[in-house]
């Protein structure tokens, strides 16, 4: 990918399009790739209209306990939280999807609020959480595999083997260590404490596990771009470290980011939702859709839409991330599209 | 007691180390109901024995092990139910279904002796011609070296249950050395022991009948037994534990039943407790009939399903329990009156009962006693509209409280264990507590430690959710040993008064004089008891939910089901269908 980047870099001006202009119609061609953004705006949007679904549509709040709450359909009213009637009457079960947009799409959780909002509130935490951690993870990634590769020498090694270290542990291992310790007790960075209820805490576990993941590559690609001509050239033309950085090594390997971006997103989301299930994700009253497959495992037999809403949700979202990633990634890389042209 | 695993919690002298292990932990989930129709159990005495249905192989099923085998230190009731068909102490509660399983009999004393000494002696004459089941005989230096085990083991209940016989300080500083000179004394000749305790304890007997005062052999460890099975007195011994796979319990060769009260003879050959199943999958093989009966309770979204088409097999009891959240006295916003009032009057227990599995599960409870234990009394200060028995939280009353203590807006962190049904009361009282005002988080944490981490000040808790299972009949086991003065140790894992409540010129007398009256006058004390308990919640230091009930559901396979109040469902009188 890099030297076809670099190729499409180098290539003198006199050509009409530049490489994003060309990546960018290359991506609009890929019916794929189009697909999986429309599904992730819609996404998007619905996630970004909680709010105004849970206030205007169900008007109920989606985070207050409802136990006592009423429903009407069809102008029957009746508990949300419904008792066994049949048998010894052993059981409160919460009413299930009336697929009414109005009035329990999903039905209800074992709190007795609506699902559907939840899922809407809880979407907005878990494509949150994914895409700024996966920005960061990316960011962190790059900075690590520029300077690592780029310098090399004693700078290199302790940062190789710093990456080295986190990568010797299981990610999910990790993942869930780090979030023990740090939802239980809190974070405090010099003058900044976030609390244990914060989503900035999933933000920055899954954030900072991944990034040898993204950064042992980055690393690998600026340590052969050092050796390349271009590169050379310049430092035969005077280029300073943070010139050459700037000008010739980040442009070349930013395309790699990303193309990271979207699979990071989708993999971030799914070790969130996967911290979330295990309770020390995102925090109750708060949502996402970890938390909500969590709340529906104990009503698996008797409302498993409550468990299966939310995995679909990330099912179709990890999809579509993985399908844009792929579309991006032919779009960046010149070798994909003679591969495609064969 | 508490209801799941305990390990040796050890440590001399102070009474909360012991009860710590007493109540909290992971509760099964949405448990059993009362009354209901024709599936609580009620009958009264124990039939005559029928050897004709005796036999055939009885398969329990439990999530995981309940640790320790050895009876002095094990302080769960999945195994204190097992002990019941295994060991005996000088005393026993009547092995029947009901009310009557409370009554103290003699079990390997011969009689119930009458207290002399102005109350602090007992003389037992221990029966004679019982064996161990390795074979040895039942002496009275057995005895005496089991009440000195008590100690030196550290048994849980060492410092609260036993600390009133003579020579128990002096175990407790050092329980290697433990003798209990002068407190528990053997006459070989008479075949007696005799027991000096330092003041009169009315409910002595209640502490000499649980399995920690279980007669084991001179020659067991002092040291936690393990996996190591102890012999037995009663119909069966530990063949096997293996706590990743199974206990198996066979019959005792050696035994010949000789009070059919205290230790009536088992149907079952083998009683066999498997562990490792999901709860999910212990339900659906009693359904299989591929065991039958398990220790958990059933899940919420089982409930439906086993009371109906089950509903034969399903037995629902009422427990004397209570789930209550403890409020902190000494720590803001709780160590306001009107902040714990607020928190009394907002919190909806019908709700909680909703989250426990409803009405046929849980009731609502409003004192610090249960219904139907001695000393309770129907009062309920925080209902609205006013009466008393619950009625309704009054939430605006609520607001008004908290405006008035000046602690709204303040944070408060609930800690609750991180099973599915706990959780889910915590994040209703984080609802609640968000809705009067305060800004709540809800920190759920393993049931491992919750119980543990909340009674230590150090870890400065506000508020939490537990419950307490009694471990005898009396009113002391509630309001003394979780609201008295001498259960509040601050800064250590072992405070049982979780709440830190201790009222030295109120409620501390008012449990003093009940605890005298009961030495002479059991009714009166009672009355007292319960005017303690209503001073108490006068003060708030809990919000008291519901009490409880036990859901036991059985394969098709096995009849002849017992409930006993004070150890459960007797799984030795289980039937095996031929």
């Amino acid at each position: 990918m890099a030297i076809g980047t670099t190729e499409v870099l180098s290539t003198p001006a006199t050509q009409s399009a530049g490489p994003w202009r060309t990546a960018w119609r290359d991506l609009r061609r890929n019916k794929v790739a189009m697909g999986s953004i429309i599904v992730l705006i819609v996404i998007f949007a619905a996630c970004l209209a909680a709010p105004l679904y849970a206030s205007s549509v169900m008007h109920l709040d989606a985070f207050t306990s409802n136990l006592d709450g009423k429903f009407t359909v069809n102008g029957v009213t009746g508990p949300v939280m419904q008792s066994s009637d049949t048998g010894l009457g052993l059981g409160v079960n919460p009413i299930g999807p009336t697929w009414l947009w109005n009035n329990f799409f999903l039905g209800a959780d074992n709190q007795g609020r609506d699902v559907m909002s939840r899922l809407l509130y809880g979407g907005r935490n878990s494509l949150v959480i994914g895409l700024v951690s996966a920005t960061l993870c990316c960011a962190l990634a790059g900075f690590i595999g520029i300077v690592s590769g780029y310098f090399g020498g004693g700078l290199d090694a302790v940062l190789s083997r710093g990456l080295d270290v986190l990568w010797a542990f299981p990610v999910y291992l990790l993942a869930i260590c780090l979030s023990v310790v740090l939802i239980n007790q809190s974070l405090t960075i010099g003058p900044i404490t976030l609390n244990s209820g914060s989503i900035i805490l999933p933000i920055l576990i899954i954030g900072v596990i991944y990034v040898p993941y993204v950064a042992r590559p980055i690393r690998g690609q600026v340590m052969s771009l050092r050796e390349r001509e271009f590169v050379q050239a310049s430092v035969g033309a005077g280029a300073t470290d943070a010139r050459l950085l700037r000008r010739e090594i980040l442009p070349n390997v930013l395309p790699t980011l990303i193309v990271f971006l979207p699979l990071m997103t989708a993999i971030n989301m799914l070790t969130e939702s996967a911290l979330s299930f295990l309770s020390i994700g995102v925090q109750p009253p708060d949502a996402s859709w970890g938390t909500i497959i969590n709340d529906g495992v104990g009503l698996l037999y008797t409302r498993p839409m409550v468990a299966i809403a939310p995995g679909v949700m990330l099912a179709i979202t990890a999809v579509a991330l993985n399908l844009l990633g792929d579309g991006v990634r032919d779009a960046l890389d010149p070798k994909a599209r003679l591969r495609g042209a064969v | 007691m508490k209801l799941r695993i305990t390990t040796a919690v050890a440590s001399a002298g102070a009474l909360t180390l012991a009860l710590a292990a007493c109540g909290g932990g992971s509760t099964p989930a949405p448990s059993a109901s009362a009354a209901t129709g024709g599936t609580t159990s009620s009958s009264a005495a124990n039939a005559a024995y029928d050897p004709a249905k005796a036999g055939g192989d009885v398969t329990l099923l439990a999530k995981t092990a309940g640790g320790t085998l050895d009876p002095k230190i094990n302080y769960t009731l999945q195994y204190w139910q097992l002990y019941q068909a295994a060991y005996d102490g000088l005393t026993a509660f009547k092995k029947v279904d009901g009310q009557e399983s409370f009554t103290v009999v003699p079990d390997l004393a011969e009689s119930l002796p009458t207290a002399t000494n102005d109350g602090k002696t007992y003389v037992f004459n221990l029966r004679k011609g019982i064996k161990f089941s390795d074979g040895t005989d039942v002496t009275v230096d057995d005895v005496v070296a089991s009440f000195q085990r008590i100690f030196k083991v550290s048994s849980p209940t060492a410092g609260s249950f036993y600390n009133g016989i003579v020579g128990a300080d002096k175990c407790l500083a050092t329980p290697a050395t433990c003798t209990l000179d002068g407190g528990v004394v053997a006459d070989a000749t008479a075949n007696t022991v005799t027991i000096n305790l330092t003041s009169p304890d009315p409910e002595f007997f209640y502490k000499l009948s649980v399995p920690h005062a279980a007669i084991n052999p001179k020659t067991a460890p002092v040291k936690d037994a393990g996996t190591t099975p102890i012999p037995t007195t009663g119909p069966y011994m530990f063949k096997s534990y293996d706590p990743n796979t199974a206990l198996v319990m066979v019959r005792n060769p050696n035994f010949k039943a000789w009070n059919e009260d205290a230790q009536p003879s088992g149907y079952p050959d083998t009683i066999t407790e498997k562990f490792g199943l999901t709860v999910e999958a212990e339900v659906t093989a009693v359904e299989n009939n591929q065991a039958d009966w398990i220790f958990d309770s059933p899940p919420a979204d089982r409930l439906a399903e086993i009371g109906t088409k089950y509903a034969a097999q399903v037995h629902v009891n009422p427990l004397t329990a209570v789930w209550y959240v403890p409020m902190n006295v000494n720590l803001a916003p709780f160590n306001n009156e009107k902040a714990r009032q607020a928190v009394n009057w907002a919190v909806d227990k019908n709700a909680v009962v909703k989250i426990l599995g409803g009405d046929k599960l849980a009731a609502p409870v409003c004192t610090i006693l249960p219904p139907g234990f001695p000393g309770f009394k129907d009062d309920c200060q925080y209902t609205n509209p006013a009466g008393a028995t619950w009625q309704g939280p009054d939430l605006a009353k609520a607001k008004a409280l908290v405006t008035e203590s000046g602690t709204a807006g303040q944070a408060v962190t609930i800690i609750t264990t991180d099973d599915e049904v706990n959780k889910a009361v915590g994040e209703y009282l984080q609802s609640t507590l968000n809705s009067i005002g305060y800004k709540a988080t809800l920190k759920p944490i393993s049931g491992n430690i919750q119980f543990t981490y909340i009674q230590n000040t150090n870890n400065k808790v506000q508020i939490s959710l537990s419950q307490w299972y009694q471990d005898y009949p009396a009113a002391s086991d509630f309001i003394n040993v979780l609201l008295g003065c001498a259960s509040f140790t601050p800064g250590s894992d072992s405070s049982i008064n979780i709440a830190g409540f201790c009222d030295k010129t109120g409620v501390q007398p008012m449990i003093d004089d009940a605890l005298k009256t009961e030495q002479t006058d059991m009714n009166a004390a009672n009355e007292k008891w319960a005017a303690t308990d209503k001073a108490a919640m006068t003060q708030a230091p809990w919000v008291p939910l519901v009490t409880p009930k036990l859901i036991d559901f059985l394969s098709t396979n096995v009849s002849n089901y017992k409930f006993s109040k004070q150890f459960y469902m007797l799984v030795d009188q289980l039937q095996v269908k031929k």
